[in-house]
Formats: structure tokens, C-alpha cells, sequence
């Protein structure tokens, strides 16, 4: 396999500026190696090359891999769905319209829980996708395609959404970083909606300074979703060489007992790794955080279930044989269309806004969002940053918890109240770990929190950090040593790749 | 505790059909999700307000104009069963 795979998606970038690397070519490399998924990670791959490209003057960012769940006009988008198998939207997301526009092909569409909602990935009506560290586990979810195919060599780079933890959880899951912007930083337009309140784009990468250069290409207002802002400037590559004068905050309510031993050490190591950069560790409170399962449970189906109201077998997707009238067609081809996940949030959302219900679960649970965000607040006027592991535990078997769907959420638990605040959170390799049950050690996440809009004060601290733990594995088998070269020349001085 | 009518009533009202072993499963699953997320019920936040969007937006408005948008024939060509322009559905009233 061609040794520019072994770049990153900037330094790959770099070279095609300089001219050192021929787009077309290096974009043929990247098919070659998608072809080769054996994690099923993939829904549909550009086998030719070129599938809705724009014309642009001088192509030079890498190919990326993009979650089903953003509309690709005239390419198969399912949202991992059996109710859109066959789906070719008429129109093209904003986000995957502005890496086109910036010159980056679409490498492929990745596999993902349906409609993003599952943390494994095993949620997907077309199979769940391997973790390349061990291919008996989950890659994560609800991103795990995107996840799996930076991490398994089969992508440069790639895009996910994260309504409750879809990019940070599978980026831990499978050694790589993981960024959910603030909400409102990306357009959701083109996005299919999950929970459209909680839902944001974000990059899965290599290293941080990917996920920057990443977050450049794709953030922005767009007059196609309202709720769209931008960021406040374009952000720029991270270049922090120490953690000096920066304050991180640990919630003291921190559920430290729920966390797996190997994750719960290699996460003081890295509290460690950040005093030894020169920043200072502290406790907080976040009184209401351990709260954040319980109101995200209700809102987030709750919108799911008004969202896919429009699976109706109308205007797009399947429609269920039936020999009734139109209700009996609604219900026939939603019980064939969804898959068990999805009906139970489906269930758990109009079950929480039905009448009688309302206040009890949807308004109480949305006062609770107050809450969670205030506590941020509080904690970000004394501190710059709040830290948690990213997940509970490294990867768990595939099966392992999907009799249990609440053992699956409690998954969530780390990510799930910087979702509800609408904040920016990165999760960055903290390590490998022996997994509780024992066996071959797997990578661990560390999820790093900052205040709405500070993406760039976020990435800096993270970048340093990066270079501190100095992270630098990879799975057997990829087509590479190590994820990735963390350290960019011009900053700190490696040799170039 | 989530009764077999009451999964039964939801189930109608998001247009959702499920087999006789579904509604027994889902009753179980249902149960138990509501039961850990019951813990927030007893919470006292009178007074708090509830938050439904965390970005502070003021109206978003657009000059209302025509603009260029999908053609019919296109946006037909995904449905199931499009006919004449339009989308056919079974009837809304059942057959005898």
C-alpha cells in the first residue's frame, strides 16, 4: 500500500499546495483502499471517482468519508435505515456541498445505528460495522462507520453527527479524535434529523489538527438552516506547545465507580500529563449532570418522534404492501420500514408528549437542560475547560449489551450533557487499556469541554495535549504504523511524513 | 409501570404497528427507561425555564421572494407511488 496514506489529511493537504502530490492520484489511492473494507463499514463507495464533484480550480484536500445520514444528490442515502434503502436525494447537504466546494471528493458513505440513534452501531439495518482494533467489538455509535474507517486505514478522514455523543464515543472507541462543534457551528441543512435541537455535524480525524482543518471547511452560517451561525472566526491550525495559565475542571460528581479501571487510570495519567504541560487540574461541581441520561432520554426521542413522522411511505423511501386504507399503510411500512431501536424511541418520545404526559416528562426534562447548562456556566466562569473520560469503558463485544437497552444509554453518560448545553467537546487518545474482562488493550478517550463558540481556545489546548500523551498506535492491519504524525513541522519540528 | 393499553394507544397515535410479542416487549423496555428517567420528576425546578434551543437566535427572517427550487417531476421521482403529478395514496376511508 502507497506510503501517502501514512499522511495526514493536512499534510497531505501541504503537499498537494506544494505541489508535491497529485490530487487525482492521491484520491485513486484512497478508493483502492476503501475497497478493501472488511468492516462493513462502508454503505456505498465512488468506486469511479468523481460522484457529485464541483469543479474547482485546484483540488487539494483529501477524499473524505461521509456519515449516511447527510443527503448526497443522486447517491444512495439511507441513514442506515431499511425505510430509505434505495434513497437518492434530490439535493445536497451543506456540509458535504462545502467540502466539494473546497475541492475534497467523497470517498464513500459510512454505516451507522439507524437514524443515529445507538451508541454501537449495532443499531444499523444493514449489519453492525467492526472495530479495527478487534473486530469481536463495537466501533461505537451512533458514527461508527466513520469512526471505523479512519481508525481501519480506510479513510484519510471523515464526518459524523453527534446528538448525545455520535462522534466523541466511536472516535474513543476506535483512537482517534473526535470533535462535536457548539451547536449551531455547522448547518444541519441536508442533515436528516434525529433530534434537531441537540443534533451537530463534526470531524472524525487522525489528530487534532485535522479535526481544525476539518471544522474550517465545514463551519458557517447557511440561509438554509435558521439556526446556523458559524463561529465567531475561522479557526485556524492549533499550534499550542504547553497548557500554561489554563485552568481544567474534573466534575467532582464524576461517576468514578461506573468507570472501567484501565479508562478510570489512564484518565488520572492524562490529569497527570496536563499538570506536567503546565496547566492546572481542579474539581468542580456539576450538580445536575448526572441528570443529563434522563432528560436526554426524553428529549431526544421526543423530537425523533415527531421527526420521523415523515417515514410515511409518501413522498420518498419504502411503502409497505397493504390492503387497507392509509393509516393501515402508515403503520404497515413504519413496522417494516424501522428497526426495534427506533420504534422504542419512537414509542418512548410520543409516550413522553402525549397528553397528560407533557409536563411530567418533556417540560420537566427541558427545565433540566436549564439546569445542566447553568452548571456549565458556573463552571466555565471559574475554570476554562472540563474534563471526563470520554466513555465509561474501552469497546464491548458486539451482543454484549443489546438486550439491555438501558445499560446501552448509561453508555452515553460522559457526553450526554455538553449535547443538552450545546458546547464544544473533543475527545482525544488518551491510551490503550485491558478492557474489565481482560484481553488485548484498546484505545480510551479523553473528552476535553469548553464554552460555547471557543473551538479555536478548545483545539489549542487539545493539540498540546495531543503531543503530551503522545499517543502514536494503531490497529494491526491498517495499511500504516501508528494513526497518525501528531506533531506538524513548522510548530514543534518532527520530520515531515 | 407501562400497561399493554397504554403501548397499544401510543403505538396508534405514532402510527406504529406492532406485533403481539412487540407491545409485550416494548411494555418491559418502556417500564424500565421510565423508570430511571422518573428520577428528574422529583426534582424541584419550579420556576426554572425550560430550555428548547441553547443558541440565543433572534427571528431569522428572508426576503420573500421566489427562488429557484426542485422541479416537480424530480421531486416526484423518489415517491412510491407518484402518479399524474402527484403523490397516490391508498384511500383514507377503508374498503368494505
Amino acid at each position: 500500500m502507497s506510503d501517502v496514506l501514512a499522511l495526514t489529511a493536512l499534510q497531505a493537504h501541504e503537499a498537494m499546495v506544494a505541489g508535491d502530490l497529485d490530487a487525482g492520484e492521491y484520491a485513486a489511492t484512497w478508493r483502492e483502499a476503501a475497497a478493501a473494507d472488511e468492516l462493513n463499514a462502508y454503505l456505498w463507495r465512488d468506486e469511479d471517482g468523481g460522484a457529485g464533484a464541483i469543479a474547482v480550480e485546484r483540488p487539494c484536500i483529501a477524499p473524505v468519508a461521509v456519515k449516511d445520514i447527510f443527503c448526497t444528490e443522486g447517491v444512495p442515502t439511507t441513514a442506515g435505515s431499511r425505510i430509505l434503502e434505495g434513497y437518492r436525494p434530490p439535493y445536497t447537504s451543506t456540509a458535504v456541498r462545502r467540502l466539494l466546494e473546497a475541492g475534497a471528493p467523497v470517498l464513500g458513505k459510512t454505516n451507522m445505528d439507524e437514524f443515529a440513534m445507538g451508541s454501537s452501531n449495532e443499531n444499523s439495518a444493514y449489519g453492525p460495522v467492526l472495530n479495527p482494533w478487534d473486530r469481536g467489538r463495537v466501533p461505537g455509535g451512533s458514527s461508527g462507520g466513520s469512526a471505523a474507517v479512519v481508525a481501519g486505514g480506510l479513510a484519510p478522514w471523515s464526518i459524523g453527527t453527534d446528538t448525545g455523543g455520535s462522534i466523541r464515543q466511536p472516535a474513543a472507541l476506535c483512537g482517534i479524535v473526535g470533535l462535536k462543534p457548539t451547536y449551531g457551528a455547522i448547518s444541519r441543512y441536508g442533515m436528516i434529523a434525529f433530534a434537531s435541537s441537540l443534533d451537530q455535524c463534526g470531524p472524525l480525524t487522525r489528530d487534532v489538527s485535522d479535526a481544525a482543518l476539518l471544522l474550517g471547511i465545514l463551519q458557517g452560517a447557511d440561509p438554509c438552516d435558521s439556526t446556523s451561525v458559524g463561529l465567531p472566526e475561522a479557526p485556524r491550525l492549533p499550534d499550542r506547545e504547553d497548557l500554561s495559565g489554563l485552568r481544567f475542571a474534573v466534575p467532582a460528581d464524576l461517576a468514578r465507580d461506573a468507570i472501567e479501571p484501565g479508562v478510570r487510570e489512564l484518565f488520572e495519567a492524562t490529569l497527570a500529563t496536563i499538570e506536567r504541560l503546565g496547566g492546572e487540574i481542579a474539581e468542580t461541581s456539576l450538580p445536575h449532570a448526572e441528570h443529563g441520561i434522563s432528560a436526554y432520554y426524553v428529549i431526544a426521542p421526543a423530537e425523533a418522534s415527531s421527526n420521523l413522522a415523515r417515514y410515511d411511505g409518501v413522498r420518498y423511501g419504502m411503502r409497505a404492501e397493504s390492503a387497507g386504507d392509509v393509516i393501515e399503510m402508515y403503520e404497515a411500512t413504519r413496522a417494516q420500514g424501522f428497526g426495534a431501536e427506533v420504534k422504542r424511541r419512537v414509542m418512548l418520545g410520543t409516550y413522553a408528549l402525549s397528553s397528560g404526559y407533557y409536563d411530567a416528562y418533556y417540560g420537566q426534562a427541558q427545565k433540566v437542560r436549564t439546569k445542566i447548562a447553568a452548571d456549565f456556566t458556573a463552571a466555565f466562569s471559574e475554570y476554562d475547560f472540563v474534563v471526563t473520560p470520554t466513555s465509561p469503558s474501552v469497546a464491548f463485544g458486539l451482543g454484549e449489551k443489546t438486550e439491555d437497552p438501558l445499560a446501552m444509554y448509561l453508555n452515553d453518560f460522559f457526553t450526554v450533557p455538553m449535547s443538552l448545553a450545546g458546547i464544544p467537546a473533543i475527545s482525544i487518545p488518551a491510551g490503550l487499556a485491558e478492557p474489565a474482562g481482560g484481553g488485548p488493550r484498546l484505545p480510551v478517550g479523553f473528552q476535553i469541554a469548553a464554552p460555547a463558540f471557543a473551538e479555536q481556545k478548545l483545539l489549542d489546548a487539545a493539540y498540546a495535549l495531543e503531543q503530551g500523551i503522545g499517543f502514536d498506535a494503531g490497529p494491526s492491519g491498517a495499511p500504516y504504523a501508528g494513526i497518525g504524525h501528531k506533531k506538524r513541522t513548522g510548530v514543534g519540528g518532527e520530520e515531515d511524513g | 409501570m407501562i400497561e399493554r393499553e397504554q403501548v397499544l394507544h401510543v403505538a396508534k397515535l405514532a402510527r406504529l404497528g406492532l406485533t403481539d410479542e412487540e407491545v409485550e416487549r416494548m411494555a418491559g423496555e418502556l417500564s424500565g427507561i421510565l423508570g430511571h428517567v422518573d428520577r428528574i420528576a422529583e426534582l424541584d425546578l419550579d420556576g426554572v425555564e425550560p430550555t428548547s434551543h441553547v443558541v440565543e437566535l433572534e427571528n431569522v427572517w428572508r426576503a420573500d421572494v421566489p427562488h429557484e427550487s426542485l422541479d416537480p417531476e424530480v421531486a416526484l421521482a423518489q415517491a412510491p407511488d407518484p402518479d399524474d403529478g402527484a403523490f397516490r395514496v391508498p384511500s383514507p376511508q377503508a374498503e368494505a
